[in-house]
């Protein structure tokens, strides 16, 4: 239930009241509303789900997560390789 | 857009009578002086063929002889103008493309307007302007034209239909059920532009996209194929339903099954965000300037090779085969390594929040 | 797109599908919530490249199929009415109601729009001051904090001519239920990854503790879903059952306090009726008294709707796990994607449509294992 895609916050402004910003998606732009991350500045990444930023993206998890995968199996393939 | 804004009357001859008059009238429809000031300081200009220019009930041409191509398409497109393009321009490189996909060499165009009353004459002009420069960069001529007039509020601004011929050289044989289990798929370049260009200008989605619809004829493209082989089974443009809908098509036409490895399917970047942005997939988005292409094993290098050295073929990829395998059906090889089915979509592809 | 390709790295995916094989023993059934996760699973294949004794039982994670029948019923008279603009998500517009769906209703003419974003409908009321505009706010908690936010801006501005068509739904009371269920298969739950964004994982911690069930939040692209499926399978396997969190670019414990806040301003918990399952207990959300003013079901006051489902529709079934699809009578019959009898033979990520699509390519493979 929830396609939530991440994206680059690009500019920060208030419409009608509202904190809103533009999130950059490899190229494509779209106005997001970032009432929900208060915190969240210029090059931060963020996931966006119908129009709103629903959190701030962890970059330091996302590699860890990734490094981890990475590390999958090798330990396996070495043992495969002396044996 | 601006294009219309600064639209230049003083091209057309004696622009004067047409001046006089700023938007469309129920008169451009109905047969008096009006339509004819239409047509003789508007279309005629533009479209320049001397079958046209003899404004006889119909058009005389004298085609080569051989098996002729017929196509006919009517289009709706909203909006008007978009990125890449505007609706002339694809009514004209649409009708173009049908004819090419039968390895027909197009020559002759028919345009049908119907305009609803109040179009800005300068929107009308850019659109003209489009349908002339598609059809001389296509080489084809348009020889004969209607245009009718709606009252406001039943129609978008302007639909049009063309019609086309196209003479088919006699060691051609290009038909949805002529793919052959070990033939090979190819795409000529990079998928949906066009559709995701159109909904990035559409009202309630807008969204800012580096990217322009393909619109393009390919009849120079396919003619560059024919010359290195002919063991072209299938072409078609994969228009609306995309890709997929294309090759669910020849499957069911051709009673083979289709398989696809989706890794291989040249997407832009750009087009792959704005997909996962709305929950929507690639392979079903409308192309405009684009082929499937279904050849022989022995003749795949030579067609591809002449299709990446024309421009409108740069980014061709071959990207599956012709089974005898699940008949009918479509199957893609996922990014990592599964399978899925790749139905036609029931109606039109809608973005998703699920 | 960055932070999203990595996550779909076929090198990756093969390591994880290895190392899942590698720790599974025995069989075992785990539900993904999510219809997002179902989608992924579908659109990448994964159910295929499992061990076969891993089975995937696709949840109720869809707000497209468990919207209550009624609710769209509603949706549809109030979508007929000449002064309204319906504005709904794509996801809704082929939902069927008891005798049509919304994007039949907009072939009649009708003013229904595809919106992205719930702001855009409010966008819409202001522009079209003479036109009541009505949004559709469907969805779990992940989209709930969007929805209020357009409620809240509506009253802020004080538009006369906005509403909105409530129908939330909540996660941790359906993973209760089926729990709770005596026929009950599911022996862990790959929680909902953007759910918990908003809502933290806190308030898994007490099934864990009650069910004894392992649940793990899970992501959506292929290397999510399949370390999620690896986390559950491990623990399954040592007989352990913990909540872990298998998501942490994008989940914390807390979850989102801003969104939190507007929810608990706006919403209120309620009861709710899920299609095909029934009515399950402060399962949802409904618009608080304060924004009765924008709720279209007392604006509308929408009566006599004769709802029906349809006999031979066995959605309820599918979506808690004890009918796969091909053993629904109807499946491939009277009922498939170009004429659905419920939501699961709509939704792209329903379970029906899902079995349609990739079922017969499986059984048109000569019996290969599914």
């Amino acid at each position: 239930m929830c396609l939530g895609i991440p994206g680059q916050v690009k500019e920060i402004y208030e419409a009608g009241g509202v904190r809103m910003g533009i999130v950059d998606f490899a190229g494509i732009t779209k106005e997001v509303c970032l009432a929900y991350v208060p915190e969240i500045t210029i090059g931060d990444y963020t996931i966006v789900h119908v129009g709103f930023a629903i959190t701030q993206l962890d970059e330091d998890s996302a590699q860890e997560s990734l490094r981890l995968f990475a590390e999958m199996g090798v330990l396996q393939e070495e043992l495969n390789a002396t044996a | 857009m601006n294009e219309f804004s600064n639209a230049d009357f003083s091209n057309w001859t004696c622009p004067l009578p047409l001046r006089s008059y700023p938007t469309i009238v129920m008169g451009h429809g109905g047969g008096g002086k009006l339509s004819a000031e239409l047509v003789e300081h508007l279309f005629a200009p533009a479209f320049r063929s001397a079958a046209l220019d003899a404004l006889g009930d119909a058009a005389v041409v004298a085609p080569p002889a051989g098996r002729l191509a017929y196509s006919t398409d009517s289009f709706v497109v909203r909006p008007l103008f978009f990125p890449g393009g505007n609706i002339g321009a694809l009514a004209v490189n649409g009708t173009v493309n049908d004819l090419a996909m039968m390895g027909a060499r197009p020559l002759y165009l028919t345009v049908g307007m119907i305009l609803e009353e109040g179009l800005p004459l300068a929107h009308l002009g850019v659109i003209v302007a489009a349908m002339a420069t598609a059809a001389r960069t296509a080489g084809v001529q348009i020889v004969a034209g209607d245009t009718k007039v709606v009252d406001k509020g039943h129609g978008d601004g302007i639909y049009i239909n063309t019609s086309g011929i196209g003479v088919i050289p006699a060691d051609v044989q290009i038909a949805p059920d002529q793919a052959r289990p070990g033939d090979v798929v190819i795409v000529s370049g990079e998928i949906g532009l066009h559709g995701v260009t159109i909904l990035s200008v559409r009202e309630g989605l807008e969204f800012g996209a580096p990217l322009e619809s393909d619109c393009a004829a390919l009849n120079g493209l396919v003619a560059a194929m024919l010359a290195a082989s002919c063991d072209i089974h299938v072409l078609r443009d994969p228009t609306r339903g995309g890709v997929a809908a294309t090759l669910n098509e020849i499957a069911s036409a051709s009673r083979v099954g289709v398989t696809y490895e989706e890794r291989k399917l040249p997407v832009p970047p750009a087009v792959a965000a704005a997909c996962d942005m709305l929950g929507m997939d690639p392979v079903y988005i409308a192309n405009e300037g684009k082929l499937v292409a279904i050849v022989a094993p022995n003749a795949a290098d030579a067609v591809l090779e002449a299709m990446q050295r024309h421009p409108l073929g740069v980014k061709a990829t071959v990207i599956g085969r012709i089974t005898e395998q699940h008949p009918g059906m479509v199957v893609a090889r996922t990014g990592i390594g599964g399978s899925r089915v790749v139905d036609m979509q029931i109606g039109e592809q809608l973005p998703r929040i699920c | 797109m960055k932070y999203l390709d990595e996550f779909r790295n076929p090198e990756l995916a093969q390591r994880l599908f290895d190392e899942i094989r590698s720790v599974t023993t025995r069989p075992w059934a785990i539900m993904e919530v999510c219809g997002g996760q179902t989608h992924s699973i579908i659109r990448n294949g994964i159910d295929q490249l499992l061990p076969v004794e891993i089975e995937l039982i696709h949840g109720p994670g869809c707000p497209v199929c468990v919207t209550p029948l009624e609710l769209i019923d509603k949706a549809l008279a109030i979508a007929s009415r000449p002064t309204v603009i319906f504005c709904s998500f794509g996801d809704m517009l082929r939902v069927p109601g008891s005798t049509k769906d919304l994007f039949r209703v907009k072939s009649e003419g009708n003013d229904v729009r595809i919106v992205y974003s719930p702001l855009d409908a409010v966008k819409l009321a202001q522009a079209n001051p003479t036109r009541e505009v009505v949004f559709f706010g469907i969805g779990f908690e992940t989209t709930a904090p969007a929805n209020a936010l357009a409620v809240h801006q509506a009253k802020r501005l004080g538009l006369r001519n906005f509403s909105m068509l409530v129908s939330h739904v909540l996660v941790p009371p359906a993973i209760t239920a089926i729990l709770e269920s005596p026929t009950n298969r599911v022996q862990a739950f790959l929680a909902a990854g953007h759910v918990c964004s908003v809502m933290g994982t806190w308030e898994y911690e007490p099934l864990v503790e009650r069910y004894r069930v392992p649940i793990v939040v899970t992501g959506f692209e292929p290397l999510d879903v399949l370390e999620g499926i690896r986390r559950t399978v491990l623990q399954l396997e040592r007989g352990e059952a913990q909540l872990e969190n298998a998501y942490t670019r994008a989940v914390n414990r807390a979850g989102n306090l801003p969104a939190q806040q507007m929810l608990a301003d706006v919403f209120e918990v309620t009861d709710r009726g899920w299609r095909g399952i029934g009515v399950i207990p402060n399962s949802g959300w409904r618009l608080r008294d304060v924004y009765r003013d924008f709720d279209a079901e007392t604006r509308f006051a929408v009566q006599n709707i004769h709802t029906e489902e349809s006999a031979l529709c066995h959605s309820g079934e599918v979506l808690r796990g004890l009918l796969k699809p091909n053993q629904c009578p109807a499946f491939g019959k009277e009922c498939t994607p170009r004429t659905p009898l419920g939501a699961t033979m709509v939704s792209s990520e329903g379970a029906c449509a899902a079995y349609y699509q990739y079922g017969r390519f499986a059984q048109s493979e000569d019996g290969a294992v599914l």
